[in-house]
């Protein structure tokens, strides 16, 4: 027999239903992912109530087909792993209460896994870990920069004090007429337009490494309607560029300032927001130039929304890490990383 | 037959395991707390006291709503994924049903199980015995209370209101309760997973444990103002897998 530990993933935080077969945290054997995107486009956003509902309709399908697809039954699997937090209460529930149902059901040990953390191990995918190790984690819900001297410590040294980066890009796309999600519309009209308006890049030169986007948002807002009624029209790729710019200034540079203070064999881009181009090639063009040394992976486009694989990988670190959930344990929509001083 | 019965519609949280229509062992917890953290280990408990194992059971039964929306969640997730992982049958049953079977076969009383759902409505249905089986007679509803109170004070039976009668409806409601209307005393307003299981055991399992979900008597909000501005335009499904 192979010496092969295979973890059984959940993932069901917010409008995602889904359910993955990981290998050794490295192989995926199955993914399956039932997005709920065009249900929450008739109201601009996730609706959380409806996002449960959903769940509540896909759970015993993705898990199916999850087994079914990796061709494995229960008896190969050696734990199960499940978002517990951030995110949607009533989301959550769904797939932690599934998980535990299972793990009771077949005597296998549950293990907790922080969606960050899911995130973060996208990038497992493409490359080993190596620590210490610096990550820039974007998304709708969260922008941080997390910072770990080894594995399976995880330290916050900056965060969004305001929107998260993807929530800005949803915002401003309500105002161009782009449904949620909008981070990806926004980024190819960024690519085919100039940085003429030179939003405020925020907090950029303070001495700290905390993001605020609602600043870029308003003057972003403002400047499109003080132009509407002026019965202007501006250029939309020209916007797009514009806000995307800046939001991808004071990303980068952030994050550039974070490894001069905190040294590091290895930065991790993941998240939602990952998956922007402007942000992917900034980052590849930044570190080249200041940081030739540290070593880079960006999560795989695929795997940076939410998916379930990813947190098959990081469950298996955290298995292999001794972390166990009693059959007690509950979705912790607040879930949140220690800030470190500094 | 052993049978698993879960009940989390609402405040109250019972479990029960049934074989043979004898009650080994049963749990109720009534606090205002989360259920998510005491479902999973009363049932881990009760199956330790009576020595059964998951694969042991033959059919689970759930009470399916209506009820609090997350609440009823938690019980039909938890019967359902266990059902589908266990290859068991799955039955749902009305959680109002649950409590109607609280009032004992002897009249042709008119039974009305009730639960809070806020804003001065309820969910409610009206259900009657008739030779030893439970029949519904008004289906499960959303209602407002005043209106509910209106109709059953025209019906030429009495009626037997089950549930708790929250300060918060009463301070909804205009009138004092018909003359034809009696309000239960509270035991019968805590839902019984024996009862339950014992509903569950004869009748007929769903056949598709997928397509298994909560009744919730009620559409979102948000869905509802769509549906408004969207006539005619809601689709079968809104999920797909990508």
């Amino acid at each position: 027999m192979s010496a092969r530990t295979l973890i059984l993933a959940f993932e069901t935080s917010c409008d995602e239903t889904s359910v993955a077969v990981v290998e050794n945290g490295t192989k995926i054997l199955s993914n399956i992912v039932a997005t709920q995107i065009e249900s929450h486009q008739r109201f601009g956003g996730v609706v959380p109530e409806v996002a449960s509902r959903h769940h509540i309709e896909w759970i015993t399908r993705c898990t199916d087909q999850a087994l079914t697809e990796a061709k494995v039954t229960y008896h190969d699997i050696a734990a199960v792993a499940v978002t517990y937090g951030p995110g949607l209460v009533g989301s959550l529930l769904i797939g932690v209460t599934a998980a535990k149902t299972i793990a009771w059901a077949h005597h296998l040990p549950l293990v907790p896994v922080n969606h960050m953390t899911g995130h973060l191990y996208a990038a497992r995918y493409v490359g080993e870990f190596m620590y210490p190790q610096m990550a820039l984690l974007v998304s709708g819900g969260h922008t941080e920069l997390v910072y770990m001297p080894q594995e399976h410590q995880f330290e916050i040294i900056g965060e969004t004090r305001d929107d998260a980066a993807g929530e800005a890009y949803d915002k401003i796309g309500r105002v161009l007429g782009v449904n949620y999600p909008a981070g990806k519309t926004i980024d190819e009209w960024a690519a085919q337009g100039h940085d003429t308006f030179k939003f405020p890049r925020a907090m950029e030169k303070e001495a700290n490494y905390d993001f605020s986007f609602s600043g870029l948002k308003s003057a972003f807002i403002n400047t499109v309607h003080n132009a509407d009624q002026r019965g202007e029209k501006l250029n939309k790729y020209d916007l797009a560029a514009s806000f995307q710019q800046s939001v991808v200034d004071v990303l980068a540079e952030k994050t550039m300032r974070a490894l001069d203070r905190y040294p590091v064999k290895q930065l991790i881009l993941a998240g939602g927001v990952a998956a922007n181009h402007g942000l992917r090639s900034r980052l590849d063009h930044d570190m080249h130039k200041y940081h030739p040394d540290v070593n880079m992976l960006q999560a795989p486009l695929k795997l940076c929304g939410d998916n379930a694989a990813m947190i098959g990988a990081a469950g298996y670190m955290c298995y292999q890490q001794g972390d166990r959930a009693g059959m007690d344990l509950n979705a912790e929509p607040g879930l949140m990383y220690d800030r470190m001083q500094n | 037959m052993k049978v698993l019965a879960i009940d989390t519609s609402n405040q109250p949280m019972s479990v029960a395991l049934v074989e043979d229509e004898q009650l080994m062992a049963t749990t109720t917890l009534n606090m205002v707390r989360n259920h998510s953290i005491f479902l999973m280990p009363t049932i881990d408990k009760l199956f330790q006291l009576v020595q059964w194992q998951a694969a042991d059971i033959d059919r689970v039964v759930v009470a399916q709503g209506p009820g609090s929306y997350t609440g009823v969640r938690i019980a039909v997730t938890t019967a359902k994924v266990l059902a589908d992982t266990e290859n068991l049958p799955l039955v749902g049953i009305s959680s109002l049903a649950v409590l109607a079977r609280n009032v004992v076969p002897t009249s042709d009383d008119l039974i009305v199980p009730f639960f809070d759902a806020r804003r001065g409505n309820v969910f409610a249905g009206a259900y009657q015995w008739d030779q030893g089986q439970l029949v519904n007679k008004i289906a499960d509803q959303h209602v407002a209370m005043n209106d509910l109170l209106g109709q059953l004070a025209n019906v030429d039976h009495q009626v037997l209101l089950v549930g708790h009668l929250t300060d918060r409806i009463k301070k909804k409601m205009t009138g004092n309760l018909p003359n034809n209307v009696h309000l239960m005393p509270r035991p019968f307003g805590i839902p019984s997973t024996y009862q339950l299981a014992l509903a569950g055991e004869y009748a007929e399992p769903t056949n598709d444990i997928d397509d298994f979900v909560p009744h919730y008597l009620r559409i979102t909000e948000a869905e509802a103002n769509w549906q408004k501005l969207h006539p005619g335009e809601t689709k079968g499904s809104y999920v797909r897998e990508v």
